[in-house]
């Protein structure tokens, strides 16, 4: 039988998903459900004078109204998990509902429930609330400037942590350096926009005490645990069920006011209650991405070899701390400075911020690709000042094949990799000599044309718990997985992590029918019910795979193990004299004395005649925990056009060489590739969260916010190199955030690549018509 | 104001009690329980909750539900026209099942939706008319390549 692995076969979700038959959170519907709205401040900055809800309880439908003075001695603040150490980190109290001051536009204030949706939005409007406006700031440098404003008494001058990695001799290095290149980078804020907006329904029995609670989640896990923080229930009492989940993209990891705000109403009332947010609410409320205002510097020598960078990082986190957001720009930023290059001295300081807008939080790649845009864009500015060529200058750089495993100036160890490899793959797809070529041609013929190339690499397939503890992540990172056979020989595989459209409902089945040697229909992944599932730690930090899909390696290999003794017994056979071949365990040179899998499923299953010493059943559990992260990596490559008069971009061709290690259905790799992307794409070209001074947030729908559109967007050529990692079982290597890493950098240098004739070096994105044009104008000596 | 209207959904008459001011794809939801329709904006942008009515794609969170009295609205329930388990599948549904064209799935419905508006005027769209044609659907997964793949793969089946 052919392997699975390695196969793309069709997704096992599908047929649910395409006929209109999966449920997503907002579809629960259960006896007696009760609906919630939450009236959210229209204030960036304010004290709360008076939240008078009196009207608002009299309205028709109304059952409840909640406000922050209600639940402030009932409900838990709304914890921060990642208390990153060394870095004097400052957490204050995130009140589920606001109670002295409002500190975003979006902070909550109360919560009506109401017999309908209808109703409880009805009655938000008769609510009535006296604001002391404060003036707002929503720019993470000037947030740190004397006479800002400050949103907690407990952060004078709004810094939450100032935060520092450092290997080498920076220095030095500067000192000496014969070349150095300086750039400010603004990272622009992002908006997650997962399609399926955020939605939590809870339904308590006050006769078992048990909470039942649908979270749009991508780590039902953390949330039971910060539901049992927030709600004073024990963790025992609490089952979260995250079903169909409609993208995350990381919004879906931290834990939200909301879902415990409507398990509160469901204590309170004893019926269920659900949440919905609207896509404006979840423009305002639910986290932001990005967010850096960046200082940066890169020295090396006349010809090509870098030796130092440094930064200076304003991490905008919003106005409270969300879940994970201490860890993001630093940790899985500023840890991953020296990318794929052997960089010897890197010093980097990052101040966390807050300021008066939504909280900023993991967004795909989270980090690392703010790491991979600074330093990419560096490099160019670099081989411009040293006048060669910026592929030329990457490849010198490269870590080299041979010398992996590899400590970084920065401290990590990265797993494997051969990213000559990678690069030289994609300029067999690309002829870099021929489109200079035409590049010069062009410019004779006043035609902009720019390439950019990217060689990346990144930390991911989160990770060995022990770093997680010595890194102040508020839990482990290992994943699990009970693998439970029947006894008709058909498995079910119960996972820890949840995944939300990464499709590993297909690609684990893929993995345990391998290990078994059956169809990949006689296997079923069952994910994101606590009830059901072990203790695991979610789908994010492209993790899911390598840490999760090896537990499920693990355990399915222990069902293995024991089926073997059982086999052996059955055949009054020595172990030792067992191969495992086509699907059976069989005597080695009597092929004939042999038992399937399915009749030591049924053997084991009702135990008529079990070895010795063995318990009855055929399943196992395993808990895998990496020995290290993994490292995947790439070269990608972009063509561009630009329009000089109008300042439009035309993407001409991208190409994207990944290694994500040994790949278990290259169908799926490929769509990771194609949306990530897209979505660094639409970072690079056109997305931007826009706040005006008073913190009002322009871009708070979809008329505003530009979310790529087919017609937009180019195809994406991919190819693969295959260098596997050490760490798992599997070899595999994540793949979920690499194209969103890697895009970003590759479609700017490509446009700064078009338009140095112009003189111009640097363009901070997005690179929208409107600032392509007016760098050019400006760069012309016009009107700016 | 409530007032009872009776909507023809995937070929049945279906009785709900609805303020003027329902939208549709709130009734088809949360009424007649027919949730593959999904919200996914309030402006008209994400296209999540495209039906069909009288044949023709539209945006069900822009319709109010006492406008769609008197016409045949089609779900992505109903598209196949099979209403059991049997597993039967319009071609779009086949195409974007083949050709990966879905991811999280939240955005599918309404994708198929579009789609099959398109091809029912334009059986052989060119991949121009198709990404064209998918504008008004946003999908944040696949990056719309795949999905364009399925679009031709279905144009290319029938």
């Amino acid at each position: 039988m052919a392997t699975l692995f390695g196969s793309g076969i069709k997704r096992r979700e599908d047929p649910r998903l395409i006929t209109g038959r999966a449920t997503y959170t907002d579809d629960v519907k259960l006896p007696g459900l009760l609906y919630a709205a939450v009236l959210r401040s229209t204030y960036a900055h304010a004290k709360l004078r008076k939240v008078d809800v009196a009207k608002a309880k009299k309205a028709p439908g109304v059952v409840a109204v909640y406000t922050g003075a209600d639940v402030k001695d009932k409900l838990d603040t709304v914890p921060c998990a990642w208390n990153v150490p060394n870095c004097d980190l400052k957490v204050p109290p995130h009140p589920p509902l606001a109670v002295e001051k409002v500190r975003y536009v979006g902070d909550g204030l109360a919560m009506v429930v109401a017999e309908s949706r209808a109703a409880a939005r009805d009655a938000l409007d008769l609510i009535d609330v006296d604001y002391d406006a404060l003036d707002a700031v929503v720019d993470p440098e000037k947030a740190t400037q004397k006479g800002a404003p400050e949103l907690h008494k407990e952060v004078p001058g709004n810094v939450a942590f100032t935060w520092k990695v450092a290997g080498g001799d920076v220095a030095k290095a500067f000192a000496e350096a014969p070349v150095t290149v300086e750039q400010r980078i603004v990272q622009n804020r992002l908006l997650p926009t997962a399609m399926e907006p955020r939605a939590a329904c809870a339904s308590y029995n006050p006769g078992t005490g048990q909470l039942t609670c649908w979270v749009t989640s991508q780590n039902p896990h953390i949330h039971r645990f910060l539901l049992s923080v927030m709600t004073k229930l024990p963790e025992h009492r609490i089952r979260v069920i995250a079903p169909e989940v409609g993208g995350g993209f990381g919004s879906k990891i931290p834990g939200y006011p909301d879902e415990a705000l409507v398990s509160f109403a469901s204590m309170e009332l004893g019926r269920p209650v659900k949440w919905t947010e609207d896509r404006s609410e979840n423009y305002k409320v639910t986290i932001h991405g990005r967010d850096h205002v960046e200082y940066v510097a890169l020295c090396g020598t006349k010809d090509g070899k870098i030796t130092g960078l440094r930064t200076k990082v304003y991490a905008g986190l919003g106005g409270y701390a969300s879940t994970a957001a201490p860890g993001i720009p630093t940790i899985l930023h500023g840890l991953m400075y020296s990318g794929p290059y052997t960089i010897p001295n890197i010093e980097g300081t990052i101040y966390g911020v807050y300021t008066t807008t939504t909280p900023v939080d993991a967004y795909r790649g989270a980090g690392r690709p703010e790491a991979t845009f600074l330093l990419e864009r560096m490099i160019d500015l670099y081989a411009r000042k040293v006048g060669l060529d910026p592929v030329e200058v990457r490849r010198m750089n490269l870590i080299p094949k041979e010398k992996f495993p590899y400590t970084v100036a920065t401290g990590l160890t990265y797993d494997s990799g051969n990213y000559q490899g990678a690069l030289d793959k994609a300029l067999q797809m690309f002829d870099y000599k021929k489109f200079r070529a035409e590049q010069a041609k062009g410019r004779k013929e006043g035609r902009y044309l720019g390439v950019g190339v990217t060689t990346y690499c990144e930390i991911c397939g989160l990770g060995p718990s022990q770093v997680a503890g010595a890194v102040g992540f508020g839990g482990g990172l290992y994943d699990s997985a009970i693998v439970r056979v029947y006894p008709t020989g058909v498995v079910r595989a119960y996972i820890g992590a949840k995944p939300h459209g990464q499709g590993e409902e297909t690609t684990f089945a893929q993995i345990v029918g391998d290990e078994f040697g059956i169809p990949v229909e006689n296997v079923e992944v069952v994910a994101g019910d606590t009830e059901a599932t072990p203790q695991g730690w979610g789908t994010y930090g492209s993790r899911t795979t390598a840490v999760c899909g090896s537990a499920v390696k693990v355990a399915a290999q222990r069902v293995k193990d024991k089926a073997k003794k059982i086999a052996a017994h059955l055949l009054e056979a020595n172990e030792a004299d067992l191969e495992w071949k086509d699907g059976k365990f069989a005597v080695k040179g009597s092929p004939d004395r042999g038992k399937t899998f399915g009749e030591l499923a049924l053997m084991a299953n009702v135990a008529w005649n079990m070895p010795p010493g063995v318990e009855p059943g055929l399943e196992a559990t395993a808990f895998f925990d990496p020995s290290n992260f993994v490292y995947p990596f790439g070269t990608h490559i972009c063509t561009v056009e630009v329009d000089v008069e109008t300042g439009e971009v035309k993407i001409l061709r991208y190409i994207a060489v990944d290694d994500c290690g040994p790949q278990i259905n290259p169908m799926i790799v490929d769509g990771q590739v194609h949306g990530g992307v897209i979505q660094g794409l639409g970072e690079a070209l056109q997305e931007m969260a826009v706040y005006d001074e008073d913190g009002q947030l322009l871009t708070g729908t979809m008329m505003d916010y530009a979310v790529p559109k087919a017609s937009q967007m180019p195809k994406v050529e991919t190819a693969h190199t295959v260098t596997p990692s050490p760490v798992n079982p599997l070899g595999v290597k994540g793949v979920g955030e690499t194209g969103t890493i890697a895009s970003v950098p590759t479609l700017v240098n490509a446009v700064c690549d078009a338009l140095a004739p112009l003189g111009i070096s640097h363009i901070d994105k997005p690179l929208t018509p409107a600032r392509v044009w007016a760098a050019i104008q400006h760069a012309r000596g016009g009107a700016k | 104001m409530k007032r009872f209207i009776t909507l023809n959904v995937n070929g049945a008459a279906r009785t709900a009690e609805v303020e003027p001011r329902a939208l549709l794809a709130y009734v088809l939801r949360d009424q007649l329980d027919l949730t593959g329709t999904h919200i996914g904006c309030d402006t008209s942008q994400c296209g999540a909750c495209t039906v069909h009515i009288d044949g023709r794609a539209v945006k069900s969170c822009t319709v109010l539900a006492m406008q769609a009295e008197g016409h045949a609205i089609t779900t992505i329930e109903g598209l196949s026209g099979d209403r059991g388990g049997g597993g039967g599948l319009h071609p779009l549904q086949q195409a974007f099942w083949e050709k990966h064209g879905l991811q999280c799935g939240f955005c599918t419905p309404g994708m198929i939706m579009t789609a099959a508006d398109l091809l029912a005027a334009k059986p052989k769209p060119t991949e121009a008319e198709i990404r064209h044609a998918l504008d008004g659907n946003l999908c944040r997964c696949t990056g719309y390549q795949n999905i364009v793949a399925a679009v031709q793969a279905a144009a290319g089946a029938r």
